[in-house]
């Protein structure tokens, strides 16, 4: 059941929600980086700098946040003009395919437009089919630019 | 990178039927917009009835209606009721029977493999026609543009 959302700038009391939501995806803990990120990201050159989360209407609930993304305007990487970098990106499991993530990427959208910005990019893992298909589903294709790794312990 | 022409005529034919899930097509209907003949279209046809993703009306006004997830079926879903997408060199180079050379080549060949199978493996047909739906949008802005 689809239910009522706002999405809005991460406020610090978001962050435990935020850090909670990320491990049960990923089931990593990591509440340095999201204290990190936040101090870096929602607290900080907040002009190019953004950290939305999707909080369930009214907000009181045990768990509020039902999402987040974050991302940046980059300038110059690579010879790249300036460009939004969207490099972190979750829905509540439960919650998905309720259109949550797609407000997340059009607010992300909407913030990188008003910062003056034309192209949006951000990186998926090669077999990662979930967010794959939902960032082109949004309209996302192939870049100029490919990421290319090395191992360094052959 | 070519694909047979099976699969393209089963990518366009899903594509007219999903983007109106309630309208029932005639073979012959698809066949004349896509220039094919109705005989090969009814193989292509039979097949993705077998895949459940078509659904075969009989009767007057019968045809195919679609049947399937349209966002939930990837492009690679289609492909691979047609023909082969994982790559010989691949299976070669990990059984290791090739000269260094021609594991180096298989390397990359597979590199290129891999990616496109990724590419077709994340677009749904759902997807493909917002992306359809989106030229459609940008085609009389662009007309208006260049008056």
């Amino acid at each position: 059941m689809s239910q009522q959302i706002t999405i809005r700038r991460a406020r610090k009391s978001d962050l435990d929600h935020v850090a909670g939501l990320d491990e049960r995806v990923t089931g990593i803990a990591k509440p340095d980086y999201w204290r990190d990120i936040y101090t870096r990201y929602a607290a900080r050159r907040t002009k190019e700098r953004f950290f939305l989360v999707a909080e369930a209407a009214g907000g009181e609930g045990e768990c509020p946040v039902l999402g987040f993304i974050v991302g940046e305007v980059r300038a110059w990487e690579f010879g790249s003009r300036p460009c939004g970098w969207v490099f972190a990106f979750s829905v509540e499991p439960e919650t998905r395919l309720q259109g949550i993530g797609e407000r997340l990427f059009e607010a992300m959208s909407a913030e990188f437009r008003n910062a003056g910005i034309e192209t949006m990019r951000t990186m998926v893992a090669r077999h990662n089919r979930l967010h794959m298909a939902f960032f082109r589903s949004e309209g996302m294709v192939a870049g100029p630019y490919l990421q290319l790794e090395k191992t360094l312990n052959e | 990178m070519k694909l047979q022409i099976s699969s393209r005529l089963a990518i366009f034919a899903l594509l007219e039927l999903a983007g109106d899930p309630q309208r029932q097509v005639s073979v012959s209907e698809i066949g004349e917009k896509f220039g094919v003949s109705a005989h090969h279209l009814a193989k292509v046809m039979h097949t993705l009835g077998r895949a459940g993703l078509v659904r075969s009306i009989r009767g007057v006004g019968g045809g195919y209606s679609f049947a399937g997830n349209a966002r939930r079926t990837t492009l690679l879903d289609v492909i691979e009721l047609f023909e082969e997408t994982s790559s010989v060199d691949c299976d070669m180079a990990e059984a290791g029977d090739l000269s260094s050379a021609e594991w180096a080549l298989s390397q990359v060949l597979c590199e290129i493999d891999d990616i496109a199978r990724a590419t077709l493996g994340a677009i749904t047909l759902s997807t493909m026609l917002k992306q359809i739906a989106r030229r459609s949008e940008a085609k009389p802005a662009r007309a208006t543009a260049s008056a």
